[in-house]
């Protein structure tokens, strides 16, 4: 290998390959030499502050409490339970925050490719205002603006007596399930399963005959109907705590704590920002012949929409949604400067106040993080895969 | 030949046909063609009455701008009083009073230097970059920080407000910039060991939320260097923050090489030119050229997040103007701080967002590849 074309020998620095397993084994050397010099300091530097590492610490009782919780907490839990906590708010909010702004971006996407000047100019103002102002602004816009100046529980806003808005968040009545309502969640799930049975058949079907079956209809009318006619059939057992001012505070009801708003709100209203350009130009991708040729086909609008424009913008939309909703779930951990329980605020900041475990905590948060997004880039790749132009 | 038949004034114009003319034309083409479009133009208008008059009064009519105390505030209306009170402090932070010549010295610079690069007819642009790159930082750094040539030392917990706020943003994206390159060129390089580190490194940043970059940054960075070495509470967030944007922005250089024909290496390779000298002069040139709108658009989400370092305890823009709020002489006014801190974000955030709006069209009407 040591030969140039003429015959000659050539030094052996000028070998590619030689070239190549040097710098490669420089940058190995380069890359054992930081890590040996800062797991040494960090050795150093715990044994001089007297921190022990390691995971022990999950099992001690954290002593503290949190204001927001899914499943159950108290002080007298340890702080393992406490990294639970936080992720399942970091989840919750997440969840309506990917909900909310889905919702907000398709409409204001599709608003700004409306015919209507005015209302295309105020998608647009949306926009603009919207993703050039931090997140962290608009979070704390919310909570210390407009959520602050709301009246105390006393003086609350009420909707029919039954949701409450006050300073302290928003009260809504609390759906108490009782003994014959586990026969609801089941009737929902044959209902779903037995809309998904009548989907294919109506699709093959179509394929045989030709006929199509009002399949959005009759679907919808069984994930509905069959729960509903189960749940009057079992004798409606569900009861509602509905909130009640008593003092200076509400009992009954369930408390939307005004940390969650305020971080839902500004979540979904800057990602949606977002989202709207990512749909509107999602469907100027789709060529204007396309919707030409269905038209010259005398497909209906519905039609063409449904089959032809929304299936190829998807195309484009989808893999960048994806990335928002990423975002947006690493967004949530601002929470943390308003005080929402989530993982950042509850367990990178008082059970890493508490405990001092810097590394273990720093580095569990992380591979959260971490996680969720490499479980939702590999979902991406399976979809693209599958969605990918057929090229012959 | 003057002739009785020549005219020698212009015929007034005429009127165009009655159907497309006039207002009233463009308000039936565009907002009242058939009954939807009215219904939505008339809920529309409605909605705007509703939500956008409210805050007009509010920020516009009845706010109160003059006067240096909370007296001024008459409570009906915004008071922009408290903004300008305090505006010293929003701008320089808790910069001392007596240096603050040498903050608008930088900020002067940096102002023509940004001219310079970002407008295109004026000459000379590799001279700005080099001195964007090399002599502005050495200038701003000797200026701001002090310390030599008789200049008053600020340690840098005295920076504060806007200033620092751009000190983070430039050095973030000055820093991240040439990582970003490394890291993209790393990660389309043909030798594997070279490839998987820069993978490995920029996907990581890239999974993990800033926050947690910088709770890193402030936490665990002390502890990874040996004692006697202390970090400045600035520099922590600048390391974190640098190493989390040069991943973003490999992504987007990565974007610009692809972009960029095989051929042109392949052509670089027959004229015999070693691969710093195929990168540097034939691909990186066409690639950074071809991704400038992505580069100021991660430029303006890394200004967007900067904020972000009050959540460690630095005063920028945002942390100074929350701290106001705290000031017992000026409580309840939430509203007004917060609304002028998203006001000046989105100044900076709009005209940059503009601009790569400008430049990519300047780019499309060349050839692109």
């Amino acid at each position: 290998m040591s030969r140039s074309p003429s015959g000659d020998r050539v030094a052996l620095w000028r070998n590619p390959t030689f070239r190549a397993l040097l710098l490669q084994g420089v940058l190995l050397a380069a890359l054992v030499a930081l890590i040996a010099f800062i797991v040494g300091n960090t050795m150093a530097n715990l044994e001089a502050r007297g921190i022990t590492t390691g995971f022990g610490f999950l099992d001690e009782r954290a002593g503290f409490s949190i204001p927001q919780t899914l499943i159950e907490f108290s002080g007298d839990s340890t702080y393992g339970r406490t990294f639970l906590v936080g992720l399942l708010n970091t989840l919750l909010v997440s969840a309506m925050g990917i909900v909310a702004a889905t919702i907000i971006g398709f409409a204001v996407g599709i608003a700004r490719l409306s015919p209507n000047w005015l209302l295309a100019r105020l998608a647009g103002a949306y926009v603009e205002i919207f993703r050039n102002i931090p997140l962290l602004v608009q979070i704390l816009f919310w909570y210390f603006a407009v959520l602050q100046a709301l009246p105390s529980p006393r003086d609350s806003l009420s909707l029919m007596e039954v949701v409450f808005i006050n300073v302290r968040g928003l009260v809504i009545p609390d759906p108490q399930p009782l003994s014959g309502f586990a026969a609801t969640p089941w009737a929902l799930l044959v209902g779903i399963v037995a809309a998904i049975a009548l989907g294919i058949y109506a699709k093959r079907r179509q394929a045989r005959t030709g006929q199509a079956l009002p399949i959005y209809w009759l679907g919808a009318g069984l994930i509905i109907g069959t729960p509903l006619a189960v749940f009057l059939l079992t004798g409606a057992p569900l009861e509602w705590s509905i909130p009640e001012l008593k003092g200076f505070n509400f009992s009954g009801g369930v408390t939307v704590i005004p940390e969650l708003a305020a971080l839902w709100l500004a979540l979904s209203i800057y990602t949606a920002s977002f989202i709207a350009e990512i749909v509107r130009s999602g469907i100027l991708s789709v060529p204007s012949g396309q919707v030409e040729a269905s038209r010259a086909l005398s497909l209906p609008e519905a039609i063409t929409l449904r089959k032809v424009v929304i299936p190829q913008a998807m195309r484009v939309i989808v893999p960048q949604l994806t990335s928002q909703y990423l975002n947006l779930i690493k967004n949530s951990s601002l929470a943390t400067a308003i005080g929402y329980p989530d993982l950042v605020a509850v367990f990178a900041g008082t059970t890493l106040n508490q405990t001092g475990q810097a590394i273990e905590i720093v580095a569990m948060t992380m591979a959260v993080y971490l996680t969720i997004s490499l479980i939702v880039s590999a979902l991406m790749n399976m979809y693209n895969a599958r969605t990918l132009l057929k090229e012959r | 030949m003057s002739g009785e038949f020549m005219r020698d004034e212009m015929i007034e114009a005429r009127r165009p046909p009655d159907a497309r003319r006039g207002i009233w034309r463009w308000f039936h083409r565009n907002l009242f063609n058939g009954p939807i479009n009215s219904v939505v133009t008339v809920v529309t208008i409605g909605l705007l009455a509703w939500g956008l008059w409210p805050f007009v009064q509010w920020a516009l009519i009845q706010a109160d701008w003059i006067g240096d105390s909370r007296q001024a505030c008459s409570g009906e209306g915004a008071c922009w009083v408290f903004i300008s009170a305090r505006f010293e402090s929003i701008i320089y932070g808790f910069y001392p009073e007596a240096a603050r010549w040498r903050v608008d010295i930088v900020f002067a610079l940096m102002a023509g230097l940004l001219a310079w690069l970002a407008i295109p007819r004026v000459p000379g642009k590799r001279w700005a970059a080099v001195i964007a790159v090399i002599g502005f930082p050495i200038a701003a750094y000797v200026l701001l920080l002090g310390g030599h040539f008789g200049l008053m030392y600020v340690p840098t917990r005295e920076w504060g407000g806007l200033m620092l706020t751009l000190t983070v943003a430039t050095i973030g994206i000055v820093g991240s910039l040439p990582i970003g390159i490394v890291l993209a060129l790393g990660r389309r390089s043909n030798l594997p060991f070279v490839r998987a580190v820069s993978v490995v490194f920029i996907e990581f940043w890239r999974g993990v939320p800033l926050i947690t970059v910088l709770f890193m940054a402030s936490v665990m960075l002390p502890l990874f260097v040996p004692t006697q070495v202390e970090f400045d509470k600035l520099l922590r967030a600048l390391v974190g923050i640098m190493l989390f944007w040069s991943a973003y922005m490999a992504e987007v250089v990565r974007g610009g090489l692809q972009a960029i024909p095989s051929g042109q290496d392949e052509a670089g390779k027959a004229l015999g030119l070693g691969y710093w000298q195929r990168m540097g002069l034939i691909v990186l040139p066409q690639a950074l050229k071809l991704v400038i709108p992505g580069i100021v658009n991660t430029f303006i989400a890394l200004f967007k997040d900067t904020s972000l370092v009050l959540i460690i305890g630095l005063f920028d823009l945002l942390a100074i103007i929350r701290a106001g709020l705290t000031d017992s002489d000026w409580l309840g006014f939430a509203t007004e701080g917060y609304v002028f801190a998203a006001l000046v974000f989105w100044v900076f955030c709009f005209s940059m967002s503009r601009y790569s709006q400008y430049i990519e069209r300047r780019l499309q009407t060349g050839h692109t590849s």
